[in-house]
């Protein structure tokens, strides 16, 4: 025990200084910019030459380092543009689409080097034909300087790059794996080291010591980015690991998780986010400290919100441990201690700008690392490369091999491992808590306007649905592989795959009657088998089982990132600066809230390492929390005048004690429960609570004072 | 002081029109998310392409129904904006 104390200890230290070194190199390498330095003249208005690349990014990252004033729109130069822009976008879906016509001609390698030509030709093309053209147009124009549009529209040819990088790269290391055989744990560590250090990078980048950006990235962020950062702070390890395997054990119950998680966006873009945009403080207690006046409303809130978020950062710490130790073969705890040295990079350096630019990046890596492997598993089952379209056959054979296998508890049917009630239940808490979730509702701080935020919410939906609507997909194919290939065989000659998981402990297989046939009731699996074994399944290279690695890596470290930054922001912001200490500095503000990640971040490892139940629950549990604390007072606090602190308070208090009444209860006890309830849907019985506490307390005391309702009135109009 | 109560009265009905925009789209949202699982059963008898209509609702039906509200919104509310002279047409 004392080698493990040790050895902790030891890693952190050896961790710090690695940071000390590499932040002074990298302050070095590239120096910041002051404020008001940048020369209008030479504002990025053309991308080529590349160099000094450094500071030149950063000064797009920072709108307000460009010259806002001199900001001319010119239509004539956008249409050019798009034009552009979509030529070469018809191109390249082309090369897309092509090799599929052109396949028996040519063999694969020739293929995807071919295409990758033919990106370089065409970023390289675009590159050029924008210089020339903002030439002309400047010569037209002698202001000209770069707009909105313009700043959103090089930040995604700069983000399109990175996508192309990063595919090229993955291209790359499976192209050496082909020919040189590289080991399964060198390819691994590449993926990992290359994204982590590319996140650290961007965090370098958008450092930051001024408190608006510290805490809502200078509120400039475009709504397409805000929705890619939405997305990427979203999908948390649950999402990307646990969900589709969720979705196999529970067949037609999973969806609940499916439609829930979703769900509340469209609740979120109604009811919260473009009235919080236009309140425009820092943190969630700040807008329920304005509408509920009082501190007491304030602690209480942040207190809540430390809480439900430490919950579901400790999820993301084990699933960056479980990641970590299963692809790179490190110890649990090394694995979280690195892990957790690449978020703390970001967030220490640039707080929430920094975290922004990571999450888009993530989101980018995510989605990739999700839909590769299982359109990959498609085109090998199906001939088709969109599983999206074609599970519907895996879940005919699902159907056709349970009645042949004669399994009862089929995969499609409803309600056979839970009672109705308990899906609705659980559906409802889902969607109320996405709603009221802290750590996505400050993402809505950062964009300059109400009308950004409704439009960055359907961003955001965008990209979780491409997600969420793939992960039925893996659980019909890996479904299908079981009941096909593993199912009914002798115990001895199983598929590789099935041995390979079975040595590594997820899956269990009991021969109960002794017959060495493998019967379904006899095999036990992990629901996070599902995703982490389909690139065996498909019998895909190391690097895409790398790739599956890289992508929860980016799930988890995203929503670890914006979750340890409201931690921060409600300690040195909500507890410190706005209660404690009023007149705080803003240096020791910053200096509170990076001491307070570091903790935060230290104590969510120690909890991890005690592994408390599987990630989906802890995350379910923090939903139920969050749906019936904040979501009940945040929509009455829009839409209801008369609601008031007391009401508030109260009502906060009262929809957590129901909800951790019920949870406690239930778990203790399974067998007490109402309507099959279980305890992961508890707050179907506090939000109920929380709303009827907060009306019948507001009504009974006094009303808001008219300062009050004048600033709901405020927020009503964008 | 007219003027002002020119603005209030605009204000108003802004809001009202925004409430009324919500309500028809949360029943929407109702409607798709929470009534096909209560019809699984028969739904599932309906097969297109292999996937069990009452399955396919609740694993990519109600969430492309959940993308357009949201953009539908987004994009409604943006030109109420402008149609209140809440904000500028550029913007």
């Amino acid at each position: 025990m004392n080698n493990f104390w040790f050895g902790f200890f030891g890693l952190i230290g050896l961790w710090l200084l690695a940071v000390f070194v590499s932040v002074r190199l990298l302050s070095w390498l590239f120096p910041r910019i002051q404020r008001g330095e940048a020369d209008p003249a030479s504002a990025p208005s053309d991308l080529l030459p590349w160099y000094p690349i450094a500071p030149r990014v950063r000064q797009l990252l920072d709108a307000r380092e460009l010259p806002r004033a001199l900001a001319v729109f010119d239509p004539a130069y956008w249409r050019a543009n798009v034009r552009v822009i979509l030529v070469l976008l018809a191109i390249w879906i082309g090369i897309v689409i092509a090799p599929a016509a052109l396949s028996p001609f040519l063999n694969q390698f020739h293929i995807l080097t071919g295409a990758i030509v033919v990106f370089l030709v065409l970023i390289a093309g675009y590159a050029w034909f924008a210089a020339r053209l903002d030439q002309k147009h400047r010569a037209e124009n002698a202001e000209q300087a770069p707009t909105d549009a313009r700043r959103t529209a090089l930040l995604g040819l700069i983000f399109l790059g990175f996508t192309l990088g990063f595919v090229m790269f993955v291209v790359t290391i499976s192209t050496f794996e082909k020919q040189m055989g590289l080991t399964s744990s060198s390819i691994g560590w590449a993926l990992l080291i290359v994204t982590i250090a590319l996140y650290a990078v961007i965090g370098i980048f958008t450092r930051t010591h001024s408190l608006d950006e510290y805490f809502v990235a200078g509120r400039n962020i475009p709504a397409f980015f805000n929705g890619m950062a939405v997305a990427g702070d979203w999908m948390s390890a649950a999402s990307f690991i646990s969900m589709a395997g969720t979705l196999w054990l529970l067949g037609y119950e999973g969806l609940a998780y499916i439609v829930g998680w979703t769900g509340g966006y469209v609740v979120l873009v109604m009811l919260l986010a473009p009235y919080l945009r236009k309140f425009g403080q820092f943190t969630i207690p700040d807008f329920i400290a304005a509408r509920y006046d009082g501190t007491v409303a304030r602690i209480v809130s942040a207190f809540i919100g430390v809480i439900i978020s430490f919950t579901y950062v400790t999820a993301q710490v084990t699933g960056i441990g479980i990641i970590m130790s299963r692809f790179l073969g490190v110890n649990y705890l090394v694995g979280i201690v690195v892990g957790l040295g690449a978020v703390l990079f970001c967030s220490f350096l640039g707080g929430m700008r920094a975290i922004t630019w990571t999450q888009v990046a993530q989101c980018i890596v995510l989605v990739i690392a999700y839909l590769v492997p299982v359109s990959l598993l498609s085109l090998r089952a199906t001939g088709n490369f969109f599983p999206q379209l074609m599970y519907g056959q895996a879940l005919e054979q699902i159907v056709r091999l349970e009645e042949l296998q004669g399994i009862a508890n089929s995969y499609v049917a409803p309600f056979n491992d839970w009672t109705p009630w308990n899906f609705f239940a659980l559906m409802f808490c889902l969607m109320c808590g996405t709603a009221g979730m802290p750590h996505i509702l400050v993402r809505f701080y950062t964009v300059p306007d109400a009308g950004a935020a409704r439009r960055s919410v359907g961003w955001a939906m965008l990209f979780i649905a491409l997600l969420y609507i793939t992960a039925p997909a893996y659980a019909a194919f890996s479904r299908w592989e079981i009941l096909q290939n593993v199912i009914g065989r002798s115990i001895g000659s199983l598929p590789e795959w099935t041995v390979n998981w079975a040595n590594a402990g997820l899956i269990t297989i009991n021969d109960l009657n002794a017959d060495g046939i493998l019967q379904f009731s006899e095999l036990r699996i992990d629901p996070d088998v599902v995703v982490l074994a389909t690139p065996e399944i498909a019998g895909l290279s190391q690097t895409i089982a790398a790739l599956v690695a890289a992508g929860g890596l980016a799930a988890a470290l995203s929503t670890a990132d914006g979750l340890l930054m409201v931690i921060a922001s409600a300690m040195a912001h909500d507890f410190y600066a706005r209660t404690l200490n009023p007149g705080a500095s803003p240096r020791m503000r910053l200096l509170i809230s990076r001491i307070a990640i570091f903790l935060a971040a230290l104590a969510a490892a120690f909890v991890a390492i005690r592994r408390l139940g599987i990630i989906v629950q802890l995350v379910a549990w923090a939903f139920s929390f969050a749906a019936a604390t904040f979501f009940p007072i945040l929509v009455l606090g829009i839409f209801w005048k008369r609601a008031n602190g007391k009401g508030a308070v109260a009502g906060m208090i009262a929809g957590l004690v129901a909800t951790l009444a019920y949870m406690l209860i239930n778990v203790v006890d399974p067998e007490w429960n109402v309507l099959g309830i279980t305890n992961v849907a508890a707050g179907i019985f506090g939000i109920p609570v929380n709303f009827l506490v907060t009306i019948l307390v507001s009504k009974f005391t006094a009303p808001p004072s008219p300062e009050t309702q004048a600033l709901v009135e405020s927020l009503r109009q964008p | 002081m007219g003027d002002q109560k020119g603005s209030g009265n605009r204000l108003e009905a802004y809001w009202k029109a925004n409430l009324r925009l919500i309500w028809i789209l949360l029943a929407i949202w109702f409607a798709v998310a929470y009534v096909p699982p209560l019809f699984v059963n028969q739904l599932n008898a309906i097969v297109i392409a292999g996937f069990p209509l009452g399955y396919y609702m609740g694993s990519q039906g109600s969430l492309i129904v959940f993308v357009v509200l949201i953009f539908y919104y987004a994009w409604r509310m943006n030109k109420m904006d402008q149609e209140y002279g809440l904000r500028d047409k550029d913007k």
